[in-house]
């Protein structure tokens, strides 16, 4: 069985970020960048598929910009076989990132497809939702359990209710929540070893895709602040500030 | 311009959720219609056609449409969004599982999670986390946009009279089935939409302490929250997790009991409007947003809180 497995390359989950001065866009100069956390978990589910004899094969992709290939080393070392870079230095929206997606679908063939769930960066939550409007597969968005038997997927979903259990016959489009699993570290070796694995560039003019955008971003600013509070006593203090100050509790 | 609501349901009432998005329509401006799709949801429509300025309910009612399943669902709203301007659902998982696969069969970029309305073509919407807002301007002829039902006010869920009309299409792709679910059954006010929402985090130690959460909350008509660790922790279910990726909720009052405040946490709460911090580490970053903090063991703070109130 073959696994595609999406990864982006975001910000750090440990940075703040700021906007750029003349409030723009954000200012990614000198930020330290990993690989989206949410992809680091699909990853980790297609090694771990692989480890229990159902993958064959897991292939890596991602669309960005040439630096891009740290994160897909990042996914080789962590156990991917083989990794496509589709480059462009444009900041894609989900759709045209859905739209690659959906070629490297048509031209790889794979059974099943995992990404993370959301990117931390746009939040946007959508490129798994689009692919699988784009190849006409099944979706299982939030997991937080797979189970591959012969031709079909049984996923657990966290949904805002609880727990949702779906099947889905392969192949199919899972997109993976923070509870799915607990991402293992590459290991040194595993590191060496994933410098000389298989690693194509591509792009989405050789793809045929049109990546243009639809939307624009005018500008970014900080949310409002809170005004800072004050530290009470004790609960007698406390209870009567809700009552009497905050007026939230009678 | 004219914008088609999906409703959220469970088929026999509609989620007060829906309004929030009605309010979001509003706000643009223009005609409001609302979408009901699910199985014997009759009930749920006219719910709907009660919502105070709607211009007509439509209602597809077909067994396919149970489990809102994404692969049936949004075949059917891209039909129906077909002379519309704006196709929007309240940001709940349910939504956000549908309205990119929606957008993707329109061929447009949908819009997630908007905070405000700038324009008809314009919103303002969080970014990394709620650390950034960013304005955004859309050139598609159809705007696919989730709601954050915190940023925007119910509308009033009652006063209108619509009429409505029945959607015969069907679809039922195949492509996934519903096996089965595990719903927490509550008495409390559900989490997104209380007045008031106590959350415990790592610090509770266990589920069982839990209880005094659950004590309190009763009391004050609350709503019990969780913070991630806790639920990664396994003292609560994932329904209870609020955050980045969790609930998001804005309550007129949030205590929070034994939670650090990681960046993802204070992403789903901290525009509630009073907060309430509990945390016996005085370097907490949940300090930070805290309109009043109690540097305090929970242990012994929790049940002189719950006496005294």
């Amino acid at each position: 069985m073959k696994v595609l497995v999406a990864v982006k390359r975001v910000v750090d989950y440990n940075v703040k970020v700021r906007p750029k001065s003349d409030m723009t866009d954000v200012d990614l100069a000198n930020v330290k960048m990993s690989i989206n956390p949410f992809c680091e978990i699909a990853v980790e589910e297609a090694v771990r598929l692989k480890e229990k004899g159902v993958a064959t094969e897991i292939i890596a992709v991602s669309v960005g910009p040439q630096q891009s290939q740290e994160q897909l080393r990042t996914a080789l070392a962590l156990g991917a076989d083989r990794a496509i870079l589709i480059n462009t230095d444009e900041t894609l929206e989900p759709l045209a990132i859905a739209k690659c997606l959906k070629a490297v679908c048509e031209s790889e063939s794979p059974d099943i497809i995992l990404m993370g769930k959301q990117a931390i960066d746009g939040d946007n939550n959508q490129t798994g939702q689009m692919l699988g409007a784009m190849t006409g597969y099944g979706q299982a968005t939030f997991a937080s359990e797979l189970t591959i038997d012969g031709g079909n997927a049984t996923v657990i979903r966290e949904v805002d209710g609880g727990l949702q259990t779906l099947a889905l016959p392969l192949p199919a489009i899972v997109t993976a929540d923070l509870r799915l699993n607990e991402p293992r570290y590459a290991s040194l070796p595993n590191i060496m070893k994933a410098k000389k694995k298989q690693l194509d560039t591509t792009t989405p003019g050789d793809l045929g895709v049109d990546i243009a955008n639809r939307v624009t971003l005018l500008g970014v600013e900080l949310p409002a602040e809170r005004a800072a509070g004050i530290k009470v006593e004790d609960i007698s203090q406390l209870v009567d500030k809700l009552k009497n100050e905050a007026k939230v509790i009678s | 311009m004219s914008t088609l609501v999906i409703a959220e349901h469970d088929n026999s009432s509609m989620n007060v959720a829906t309004l929030n998005s009605v309010a979001a329509a509003q706000a643009i401006g223009g005609d409001i219609d609302i979408l009901v799709v699910g199985t014997d949801c009759q009930a749920a429509a006219e719910q709907a056609a009660q919502v105070a300025g709607i211009g007509k309910v439509m209602v597809a009612d077909n067994a396919a449409y149970a489990h809102s399943l994404a692969e049936n669902v949004a075949p059917m709203v891209a039909e129906a969004a077909a002379g519309y301007s704006h196709i929007m659902a309240t940001a709940t998982t349910t939504a956000k599982n549908i309205m990119p696969r929606v957008a993707a069969l329109l061929d447009v970029q949908s819009i997630s999670d908007i905070s405000g309305v700038v324009s008809e073509d314009t919103f303002k919407r969080p970014i990394y986390a709620g650390n950034l807002i960013a304005t955004v301007q859309s050139s598609d002829a159809i705007k696919v946009l989730t709601v954050r039902g915190t940023a925007f006010d119910a509308a009033p869920a009652e006063g209108g009279s619509a009429s409505i009309e029945v959607v015969a299409s069907a679809h039922d792709s195949a492509k996934s089935s519903f096996i089965g679910e595990e719903v927490a059954v509550s008495d409390r006010p559900e989490l997104t939409a209380a007045d008031i929402v106590i959350s415990g985090g790592r610090g509770m130690g266990n589920g069982e302490n839990f209880d005094m959460l659950y004590s309190l909350a009763d009391k004050l008509g609350a709503a019990v929250g969780a913070s991630r660790a806790a639920v990664d922790a396994g003292f609560v279910p994932n329904d209870m997790q609020v955050g980045q990726t969790g609930k998001i909720v804005a309550p007129d009052l949030y205590v929070a009991v034994g939670i650090s405040g990681a960046i993802q946490h204070l992403a789903g709460m901290k525009d509630s409007k009073v907060i309430v911090a509990i945390n016996k580490d005085e370097e907490a970053p949940i300090f930070s947003v805290a309109d009043y903090g109690l540097v305090a063991d929970l242990f012994v703070a929790l049940p002189e809180l719950d006496a005294a109130v």
